[in-house]
């Protein structure tokens, strides 16, 4: 077993170079580019046999993903923020192209204000685009996601692109010890890719990216919501899987202290840490709170959050704003169960969120005054 | 023709207008290439009449994913096809003017600068037609398109055409040509040599359409043979940059021999018309047709 301590933009980039894609189109944005530059790295000294193509935009890299992987190899891009937006128009055709795609954003911040500083803006604008998002808490969650992704959107029965989202900076510019599995172990978790459903080979020619009229354009959406929605047992089983290979196990989510809690928090991401440390501090001094945390924001937990939640008070962290409604996930969690719920906008571009500012949260949810709250607001 | 392909790669049936110059300029094309060959198509009319899922018109490997994008996906497949070993593939782009002077520029450059070894094919047709003839900056001075209509106040575009294969031969495309659908064997001839040459190639085929021009639709190749009697479009390829006309009409005709056939050009007035003709005669002298 190797150990690294390493950063989860380092994470990434060796679970990419274990899944051995054939196609690596990048392009350079903070701070997603730690990741191109390690493959990079890994390509110029022969360590990683890829296809490593420097293309001139984002709005590229995902197109050429999209040519390679239509042409039936395994495919890694990675991006960020404007990059992400940038590339909006061919994300939304990867996933209506059925295409199993596996890019990592380092999330960040969308303009204006220009800033490059960690929030989930941008991965969450592009929820409806049809792509599974998996958040990661940490960098080991990073590197083993990203194994896991693949072995999910090239199941013929999904063919669904995943995105994998670490905060950026906070979780790609620090270093954690990271557990990395052998080039044998990955081989036998994740085995070569052969496409069945689409490929564009001479001997056997097919059309890819057709247009649909009314009569068809219906019933190929719903065949993508059936796919993604039937992802949500795959997730599972194959966080199962590699649990049992492997010693960590990941689903769609993560229950932390919940089970009897009168008060839940529901967060994505690193902040998830956080708050973990705020529930152990709480729960010392007897308060019922816990954590659930969402793996997977699409496909969303509907099902399981239901499970998890009983009957107690919920208050949603959002990285993000859907102008005038709260947070994204506050408007997933409320049209998911009917728990009393509040939802709480917090470290847009970059603010530090602090333990106080977890604490704070919570004392508002046990005596709310409004359903939505932006935290840390200057005064 | 003698020499040619006999199979088709773009089946018959496809829903392109009567008199259709994209189809042409697709199906020789295919014909120079042979079964051998993945395509990539921009968004525009060609994709659109070729694919209605679930049918479509194409005997080969084909792809389509958006407008601007398509020199990225064929980057891509270039790379997958790199990465399983395969060699003797070519790989095709079909753009119109909209998705390869305007739109798709800029994975057009990206791809070019790189020097994906892929075979990129304009179909010019001078406007937007798919969406109904609005101007591109392929559009040629003094054409009305609906949105550059010729009126009191206006006489049509009037921007000259932008220069696409020099803009390409500057890029350090190895192998760039011009073509016209009206001149088969050399439209075909250049598009073996871009396959054959290693690297990137761009060919330019000029291909009248009935519908956005304003003729009858029996007279595209008529309409091509037009242009390139009165020098309003010359043809000719640039290896490694160096330019040679590959046709050389017998006698060089008035550009209003071209114009006065097209309802898109009938607004113009004898000076508009002389103000082409001295583009044109420029433009002939500069790539060494005319004296």
């Amino acid at each position: 077993m190797v150990v690294k301590v390493i950063s989860s933009a380092e994470a990434i980039s060796e679970a990419v170079k274990l899944a051995r894609p054939s196609v690596i189109p990048v392009y350079p944005i903070t701070p997603q580019t730690k990741i191109s530059e390690k493959l990079a790295d890994y390509v110029a000294d022969g360590e990683l046999d890829s296809q490593y193509i420097r293309v001139e935009s984002e709005h590229s890299a995902m197109s050429a993903a999209i040519g390679a992987s239509g042409a039936g190899v395994r495919v890694f891009t990675a991006t960020s923020s404007q990059g992400l937006a940038y590339m909006h128009e061919p994300v939304f055709a990867a996933a209506g192209m059925r295409l199993p795609i596996v890019m990592a954003n380092a999330n960040r911040a969308l303009s204006a204000p220009i800033n490059i500083w960690n929030d989930q803006q941008d991965s969450i604008s592009e929820r409806d685009s049809g792509w599974i998002q998996l958040f990661c808490e940490t960098g080991q969650e990073a590197f083993d996601t990203v194994l896991q992704a693949y072995k999910i959107a090239e199941n013929p029965e999904i063919c669904v692109p995943v995105m994998v989202c670490v905060d950026g900076f906070i979780l790609t510019h620090t270093v954690d010890p990271v557990e990395l599995i052998s080039q044998e172990e990955a081989n036998e978790f994740l085995p070569p890719f052969t496409p069945v459903n689409a490929y564009l080979r001479t001997d056997d020619p097919m059309s890819l990216g057709t247009l649909a009229d009314p009569g068809h354009y219906l019933e190929i959406r719903y065949d993508l919501e059936k796919a993604v929605n039937a992802s949500k047992e795959l997730i599972e089983e194959v966080g199962k899987e590699y649990g049992d290979k492997f010693g960590r196990y990941y689903g769609l989510i993560e229950e932390y202290k919940s089970e009897d809690a009168e008060i839940i928090l529901i967060a994505m991401g690193s902040i998830c840490g956080t708050i973990k440390d705020v529930i152990d501090e709480q729960r010392e001094a007897g308060k019922k709170v816990g954590l659930i945390r969402i793996r997977s924001y699409r496909p969303f937990p509907k099902e399981a959050l239901k499970e998890a939640v009983k009957d107690a008070r919920l208050a949603v962290l959002d990285k993000d704003i859907s102008f005038s409604v709260g947070g994204a996930l506050f408007s997933d969690v409320r049209s998911s169960v009917n728990n009393e719920s509040y939802g709480f906008v917090i470290g847009l571009g970059g603010r530090d969120i602090t333990p106080d500012n977890i604490e704070e949260i919570i004392a508002k949810t046990e005596n709310p005054t409004n359903d939505v709250e932006w935290i840390g607001l200057r005064e | 023709m003698k020499g040619v392909d006999e199979k088709e790669y773009l089946a018959p049936g496809h829903r392109a207008c009567a008199g259709c110059g994209a189809t042409i300029a697709a199906r020789l094309a295919l014909k120079a290439l042979g079964e051998n060959t993945i395509a990539v198509s921009a968004t525009g009319c060609l994709e659109v009449i070729t694919t209605p899922y679930p049918e479509t018109a194409w005997e080969i490997p084909w792809i389509h994913v958006a407008f601007e994008n398509a020199s990225a996906v064929a980057s891509g497949v270039e790379g997958a096809l790199k990465a399983q070993g395969i060699e003797d593939t070519n790989i095709v782009v079909f753009g119109g003017d909209g998705g390869t002077t305007d739109i798709g520029m800029q994975s057009l450059s990206g791809a070019m600068e790189r020097g994906q070894n892929i075979i990129y094919i304009c179909y010019d047709n001078e406007a937007y037609m798919n969406t109904g003839i609005q101007r591109s900056s392929s559009t040629p001075f003094g054409a009305s398109t609906t949105t550059s209509p010729a009126g009191k106040e206006s006489f049509g575009e009037d921007k000259f055409k932008k220069n696409m294969a020099a803009i390409m031969v500057a890029h350090g495309v190895p192998y760039v040509a011009t073509a016209c659908i009206s001149h088969p064997q050399d439209l075909m001839a250049k598009v073996k040599k871009a396959s054959e040459i290693p690297g990137p190639a761009y060919i330019h085929v000029l291909q009248p359409c009935a519908t956005g021009w304003g003729y009858s639709p029996e007279k595209t190749v008529k309409l091509g043979k037009l242009a390139v009697d009165t020098h309003m479009w010359v043809l000719y390829e640039a290896v490694n940059g160096k330019i040679e006309v590959t046709v050389k009409p017998s006698q060089k005709l008035p550009v209003e021999e071209y114009l006065k056939v097209q309802k898109r050009f009938r607004h113009l007035d004898e000076e508009h018309i002389g103000i082409i003709q001295n583009f044109v005669d420029g433009q002939s002298k500069q790539l060494g047709l005319s004296e």
